[in-house]
This record gives structure tokens, sequence and C-alpha cells, in this order.
């Protein structure tokens, strides 16, 4: 029998306000345990939520740009459980009435996923373990974040990640929040079940909780449904629970069956009002709100004649796409833009993830990669010297020019003198040249080769290669 | 002593006292004398007080003397108050009379808290109530139980029990209590003062420790109307620190009430039908019936409301109030402060199971049982959503009733004081007790219980007038009418 995997996504996404949802706590990650708390987020007695405008703010940039009906009015309420993380007993969220209903979040031109709601809750605290005690550190608790709740219309995990990061994409661009997995501020649980091909009988479904990077999600997803699968084909029930990804094993395992899930006793918080927001409010919001990713990406895709795929890669974070379109200006048409999406994506973009560079700062700015991509235009080096004199941009951060001159890269295009270097590398290689004659052209790249290490890579590609044909060819005519 | 000192029992009163101090002719280090001495002699026959301490007071003299000094503008100088022991002060103690918060020392002042000493009061201790304000008798304390001045057999009343029995003897002029379905005003009535339950979101609820939110309203106690109209001006207004707290201007209820001379013409007064059926006691009927005559005589004009929904208030309060306690008292679980089980445990569902079960008292246990049950999965619908339609309706038919009259009338509880023990194993019958001011809490609705009479027992009685939302002052205003032409209050007092 065939299976179909169902699969649906939960998202936590912390919302990067200055303060916690309902106190004037400070949210920037990283503090010493327990240092950015107070008698509201430690829900001491006597002690009052106020709701953050800020939050709200961001969840509605949300909400418009997945399309969402937004409510006018929604209520949060409290869900009650006990855990040493969660200070009063119970958090606040929403439930029966989300502030948004709806959505969807395109993933690529062909495939986006529906959203069943988005809403907005408060984050608990977390418990550290000793080796023998326990401590809570109550820094993340009333972090705002907004829970996007993704219909199990997901086929398979390249598609749930795809859609993570899309989603990811989207709340950095709306400058929302910074969606760092690592940081815990975009977190995910995954539904997965699995459906005979043709039924339309859902499976049982589990819950795999706290994913914390996309590689997990594939690699979790996967294991799921191949567990699930070999359930089913041997007869045995897939039991509902919830399960923990362990990346080490590489296997999800049991965190609580549903026998042990809680009733959760919704009901609204009387401490807060109605969140009411008006069309106006709406209104106001969307006329500000940014280029949303995808919009982004076509445009860039056809301003600059680039292929969709360059285009995509270029629109994940939107101060990147900022720092492209900088320097294609700053370049002045010296190199065509396809050349500059070349060096963003191939040079830029990679050694930014792996030295982790702030982009709004970023270490090579954008009129110093100009200016080195104008060397190669106007052909004083090659593109192959360029990555030479980039590394060492890098390195030293001085400026293109002058590293070109100081170690003596400008590109040879002296005819004579490159005619020289090849009449010499064909004298040496009389072997290659015999071979080269008898029709084998694929020696022309071993000349090439000669030559340039002969002139440390500075000859003109260009002129050695049309010397190079002319010499070896002149060759011919003489025997 | 000063000349002309009011520093006598049941003399002073708060407007008097901070009028005085202000202006020179009264020491602060003389009122508080006073009343450190009565407190002395008498807290501990009626055990109204949870905390009480010499040096706290000397230390707020000390700075209050600074204050006057600078000439700041200090409406209660001077002022002692009683704060019941479920609002946050940050140099006291706030137990709730519970043994769960017996060492519980909030690091904030709640918001009335702040006000009161900014205004030039002296917090001048904590009263005792039932725990975590569950009760109409103040029997559920951890204190024990606080005893009635006029009878010391008989209850305060509840649950701010501990507040109106210190201010009925005279341990200050004026105190704090808070309440959920009736707990100033019942307590007021036993004891034979006045007490305001403020129109919900006029007072900051923030530092009142929770017990059912959408419920609770902080308020006042005095034994004269002007008195209670000064506190109940310098705690209202908008707190942003508690979202249900309203944008209101400040009021100077208090200025306008000493120049007011009174007059009811063309005020119409509603007696609530329901509230006179039987099983009211025939001294609290006659005695009501005649303040309506003075009432009258006043100008007013008496006719006779209805509110049918009212026969669902005890048990859509006892719904809602309790859902939203067992929530609101989900924090107490032994972690990160009050009562942990000293018992060795196995599992950390078991070191709240024992910390809970010894730090909380048994009403509080019922309460929360209660409230669990209600909004469990299968029966919310039933219970706490059926409740809250009840809510709606009555508020609808208060506000109905309130378009047909100015105020409504009745009594504010069915019975007296009553005796020591006398209810405690009977829930019913207690919460029964609550009828006349359930109402008032589920519509939100501003309500003064005033002094109106006394039974055969020489028992205090009250009268309840409620008001429109925000009427605040219109309520004061028709109260000082009454107690200007009958002035029951100075009458007697309780034979300490």
């Amino acid at each position: 029998m065939q299976f179909e995997p169902i699969i649906g996504l939960e998202v936590h996404c912390q919302l990067a306000t200055n303060s916690k949802l309902f106190c004037a706590c400070s949210t920037v990650f990283g503090a010493d345990a327990n240092h950015q708390v107070c008698e509201v987020c430690l829900g001491m007695p006597g002690t009052l939520p106020v709701l953050n405008k800020t939050a709200v703010h961001y969840a509605i940039k949300l909400a418009i740009a997945v399309g969402g009906r937004i409510n006018e009015q929604s209520t949060f309420a409290r869900k009650q459980y006990f855990y040493p993380d969660l200070p009063k007993g119970y958090q606040i969220t929403q439930f029966e009435q989300p502030y948004c209903e709806g959505g969807v979040v395109q993933v690529d031109k062909e495939t986006r996923v529906e959203l069943i709601r988005i809403h907005i809750e408060e984050d608990a605290g977390k418990n550290v373990h000793a080796r023998d005690s326990s401590h809570i550190d109550y820094n993340r608790a009333g972090m705002p974040l907004v829970e996007i709740v993704s219909k199990p219309t997901i086929r398979s995990a390249a598609e749930a990640a795809a859609y993570l990061r899309s989603l990811r994409s989207l709340v950095r661009h709306l400058g929302i929040s910074d969606g760092n997995l690592e940081e815990g501020s975009f977190r995910c649980d995954a539904n997965v079940s699995l459906k005979p091909v043709g039924s339309s009988v859902l499976g049982t479904r589990c819950e795999i909780k706290n994913l914390n990077s996309f590689r997990y999600v594939e690699r979790a997803i996967n294991f799921e449904i191949e567990r699930q699968r070999e359930l089913i084909i041997n007869g045995m029930p897939v039991i509902q629970q919830t399960l923990l990804f362990d990346a080490e094993l590489g296997r999800t395992i049991p965190m609580r069956s549903k026998e042990e899930s809680h009733d959760y006793r919704y009901f609204p918080d009387p401490d807060l009002p109605f969140l009411r927001i008006s069309k106006e409010r709406i209104k106001t919001i969307t006329a500000a709100l940014p280029e949303l990713p995808l919009a982004m990406a076509s445009r860039i895709a056809e301003q600059y004649t680039l292929p969709d795929h360059d285009a995509h890669l270029l629109t994940q974070d939107k101060v990147v796409a900022h720092y492209f379109e900088q320097v294609v200006l700053a370049c002045e048409n010296s190199v065509s833009s396809k050349i500059v999406a070349n060096w963003v994506i191939g040079e830029v973009i990679p050694l930014a993830s792996e030295q982790n560079w702030n982009m709004s700062n970023p270490v090579i700015p954008y009129e110093s990669l100009a200016g080195l991509l104008k060397l190669i235009g106007i052909g004083t080096v090659s593109s192959k010297i360029a990555k030479v004199v980039f590394e060492e941009m890098v390195k030293s951060g001085e400026n293109p020019a002058l590293i070109v001159d100081k170690l003596g890269l400008v590109q040879v295009s002296d005819e004579g003198a490159i005619a020289k270097i090849v009449d010499q590398v064909i004298e040496e290689n009389p072997e290659q040249v015999t071979q080269y004659l008898s029709g084998k052209d694929k020696v022309l790249g071993f000349f090439v080769g000669q030559i340039m290490r002969a002139s440390k890579g500075k000859m003109n590609p260009g002129l050695v290669n049309s010397i190079l044909l002319k010499k070896l060819d002149q060759r011919r005519e003489h025997n | 002593m000063t000349q002309n000192s009011p520093l006598q029992p049941y003399q002073a009163s708060a407007l008097k006292i901070s009028s005085m101090v202000r202006s020179g002719d009264l020491a602060v280090s003389e009122v508080v004398a006073f009343y450190l001495n009565r407190t002395k002699q008498i807290a501990d026959r009626i055990n109204s007080h949870t905390y009480h301490q010499v040096k706290s007071v000397e230390i707020q003299t000390r700075e209050l003397e600074k204050r006057l000094l600078a000439r700041e503008h200090l409406p209660m100088a001077g002022v002692p108050i009683l704060v019941k022991d479920n609002i946050c002060t940050r140099d006291m103690p706030t137990t709730c009379a519970s043994k769960m918060l017996e060492n519980f020392r909030p690091p904030f002042d709640a918001h009335v808290v702040a006000r009161l000493r900014h205004a030039g009061a002296i917090i001048f201790g904590k009263t005792n109530l039932d725990e975590f304000a569950m009760g109409s008798s103040s029997e559920n304390s951890s204190f024990g139980p606080t005893l009635n001045p006029w009878d010391l057999t008989r209850v305060p009343g509840g649950s701010s029990g501990g507040s109106a029995a210190a201010v009925a003897a005279d341990l200050a002029p004026v105190a704090l209590g808070s309440d959920t379905g009736g707990s100033i005003r019942q307590p007021a009535a036993f004891c034979g003062i006045y007490g305001l339950k403020p129109t919900y979101g006029t007072v900051s609820r923030f530092g009142l420790v929770s017990y059912a939110s959408s419920l609770d309203q902080i308020g006042p106690f005095a034994r004269d109307i002007c008195d209670l109209a000064l506190v109940h001006d310098v705690i209202s207004g908008h707190d942003p620190r508690d979202s249900t707290s309203r944008v209101l201007d400040s009021t100077n209820v208090c200025e306008e009430l000493i120049r007011y001379e009174p007059n009811l013409n063309g005020t119409k007064i509603g007696l609530i039908k329901e509230l006179f059926a039987t099983g009211l006691d025939t001294s609290i009927n006659a005695a009501i019936q005649e303040a309506a005559d003075a009432l009258r005589k006043l100008g007013a004009e008496i006719r006779e409301v209805s509110i049918p929904s009212l026969k669902y208030s005890v048990s859509s309060y006892y719904l809602i109030a309790t859902a939203e306690a067992s929530a609101n008292l989900a924090r107490y679980d032994g972690i990160r402060y009050g009562h942990r089980t000293q018992e060795p445990v196995t599992s950390l569902k078991d070191l709240y199971k024992k910390s809970r079960q010894e730090g909380f008292g048994r009403e509080v246990k019922q309460r929360i049982m209660l409230g669990t049950f209600a909004l469990s999965s299968g029966y919310y619908d039933a219970y706490y959503g059926k409740a809250t339609q009840a809510r709606r309706l009555i508020a609808h038919e208060f506000n109905k009733a309130l378009e047909e009259a100015d105020f409504l009338l009745s009594p504010v509880a069915p019975t007296t004081a009553f005796r020591l023990g006398e209810k405690i194993n009977d829930p019913l019958t207690m919460y029964l007790g609550d009828i006349c001011t359930l109402g008032v809490n589920l519509a939100g609705l501003p309500a003064l219980s005033v002094p109106c009479g006394w039974d055969k027992s020489n028992l205090p009685i009250g009268m309840q007038i409620i008001g429109r939302p925000l009427s605040e002052k219109n309520l004061l205003t028709t109260a000082r009418a009454y107690e200007r032409s009958v002035g029951l209050h100075l009458q007697r007092q309780p034979s300490l």
C-alpha cells in the first residue's frame, strides 16, 4: 500500500520587541539567569498584565503579510497547567478568538501553505537541570510570541523545511522577529500522520516538539514518516503521542501519550480587555508594510534580468537584497548585474553566514565590493585575481585598488609580454603540442594553466586564450 | 495635648485630623500615639489585625514630618489607615490570612497604598480577613476569627472583617477593604459603619491579591461619609498597570460634600422587590422602610423596582468567582515563594500536592475545586458558560432598573451579624447570605453600605444604595443627605 504523509506545522516566533509581552522587562538574549524578571513576569501575587502595543503591531504586520482575516475583536485566555517554568500556573494565550484566522504563506511561485490561524501568547521560562538539582530561569517567561498554525497540507519533510524557510524570511523581511533558531526565537512543532493514497481517512497523528533547526525538521519528519510506515505495514497501531527529536540518535522519542494530555481549562483572562484592532489601524499598517520576499524576488529578477533562482537567494534576507541593489548601483554599469549577483551569492552570503556578519554593517561594505567589481569591469584584474583581492579585503579591510597595487596584481594585457610567455610554454612542452595538433583540444586547458602559473595568474585570460590559439595554429601550418 | 484636640475615642474624623495636622494644630506624633494606644488596648480583643508594628509607624511618622515641613500637598496628612491584608505593602507582610503566604513580603506597594502614602496617610497595620478574601464572616483565617466589636460572640462579617471591626472600634478612622461579592458592604453593615464598593475599574487592582479578577474591587471603610469620600478621592483614578482600570478625571467629592446642602428633590430611588422577600429579618425590613421614609422627606421619590434574575446571582457568582479563583490561585505552588512542604516528596507533582494541601485552608480548597470543575472540559458550557450568560442578564436588568430610578435601595444582608461558628459548617447558607450584594459585583456597579438602625440585640443594620456606573459622587451625596438628617453613626458606639 502507498502512503501519503500529512504534515502540519506550529511555529512559535518571538516578536522582536524591546520589552516582554505583559511587562517592561528587557527581551535581550543571553542575560544572566533571572536578571530580566520583575514582579509581573514572575507572577507575584497582586500583579497584573499590561499588553505590549508594539507586539500587537508586529503581529498585525504578519497577519496582513499572509493575507489572514484579522478579527476586530479577539480575546486573551488562560491556559492552565502546573509546571515550575510557568510562574502563574497558566499561560496567557489566545484560544477561542485568535486575532488572525486563515492566511497563506507563499513558499515559491508554485507552492503555498495555507494557515489555520495565528495567535499572540507569552513564552514560559526554562528549566535547567544540573546533576542533582533543578533550576529555573525566568528570563524567557513572558517573551512575546506569535504561534502560526498551518493546515495539515504539507506532504513532505522537504516541503515543511521550505515552508519554514519562507516563513522565517517573511518575519525577518517584516522586521518583526530575528527568526533566530539557535536562540529559540523561531521554533517549530510538527504534526505527522500517514494516510493511504486515495483514502480520505486520516491516520493517527504524532506531534514532534521543539525542532530548532531546519535540518532537524527534515530529519525528524522523515524519521517519523518511516517509523509510522513500518508500524502500519506490520499491522501495529500508531499511538497518538507527543515526541521529542533526539538529534544525536537521529530518532524521535516519546515524551507523553494522549492519556497523559492535559485538560487546559481555557477561559477568557479577566485581567485583559478584548484586543480590538480597527479597520483604520489595519489600513495604516498595510500602507507602511515593506516589500514582501516574493514580490521583491520577482521585481529583482525582472529589474536586473536575473534567473528566478538567483533572485530567490538574494531576497531570503531583506538586508542582503538591499546590499545587492546598492552594489549594482555603485558599479555604474561597469559589470553586469548577473556578475554582481554571482559575487553576492557565491562569495558574500556564504562568508557572511560563516563569519556571522551583521549585513546592515558588513565587513565588506557595498562600496568596496563595487570597487572590486569595477576593477574587473575595466580589465584591471581578472575574476580569478579578484577573488584573491576579495580575500585580502576581508582580512585587511583595505580598499581593492590599494591591494591590487600593493600585491602587484594588475592584469597583464600587454600582448607582447603574453606572447613571450606563451612561446616559452609551447617550447617547453613539445609532447602536448603534438597531442594538440593530432586533434586533442583538451590539452588547451593544460597550456592555459601553465601560462597562468608562469604569470602568477595575472595574464588577461581572454588575451592568453586568443594568443595561445594563434601560436598553436601557426605550428599546424608549419607542419 | 493641644487644645480642642479631637483625639478622644470616636471623636476624630480623618478629615479633621488631616486639616489640623496640616494647619499645625495637631502633631502627627500625637495622632500616632493616640491610635497606637487604642490599638494596644483593643486590637487583640477583637483580633482585627494581622500585622501591626510600632517601629514601622514611627518610620512613616518621621518621613511625614519632613514632608509637612516641605509643605507638600497632603490631603490625608497624618491619617492612620488600616489595610486589608490582601493588599500589597512593601514594608509589611501580605499574608491573605493564609498559611500559604505567612512569610510573604511583596517587593512593591499596591497602587492604592502608594496613593495613600503620597497623600500623607500612615499605613497603620494590616487587617484580618477570610483567607484570600473567600468568606463572609472572617472566620476562615490562619490568624483565627475577628470578633464583632458590638458583640464579641458574633462575626464582623467578611471577608474584610478586620478592617470593618477596627474602624467600628476606632482603631483608625478609615480602612481599606476589597469587595468581590459584598466583602466591604456586608462587614460594614455588620459593624455599623460606612463601606463603599466602587464601580469596577475605578480603583486600580494592581497590588490587590486576586481572588476573582472580574469582580474584585478595592474600597474604603469609614465612620462618616466625608471620610469615605476622602479616601475614595485619593485611591480612585486611572492606573496604567491595571488593564481593567478606567481612564477617569480625578475627583474631589470630599470637598464638595463638606459644603453640600441636603436636597434630594427629584431623585428617584427604587426598592429592589426581590431583596425584601421572605427570609429577611423583620427589624432590617423595618429599619430600611424607615430610612426610605427619611429619604422621602428629603425630597426623594421612592418606588419599587424588580430584578427577577437576581435569583441566579448566587449560583452565577459562585461559579464565576471560583472559576477565576482556581486560576488565580494556581501560582501558589511552593516553587518561587510562599509555603513549601517540609515533608519528603516523591515527585514534582507530590511537591505541589503537599504544599497546596498544607498551605490552603478548607474554604479555599473547596472554592478551587469548585472552580476547577466549572472550567473542566465537558462541563465548561453547562457551568462557567451558563454563569456568564446569567451574569449578562443580571447586569442588563440592573441597568434597566437604573433607568427607572437614579438609585436602588436594598438591605445589605438578610440578617444582622450572626454568631461565630453559626454558619461555618453550612457553606450553602453562608453563600445565600450574600444574595443582596453579589448582583452589584456581577454588574460592576458602585454601591454603598450605610448604617440605618439597630436590631433588638443592639446590632447594627445596614442599607445598600446602588448607583449607575461611575455615579460615586451622586451616591455619596445621597448618603450624605441621609447622614445629615439622621446622623445615626454618632448615636451609639460599641462598648469595648
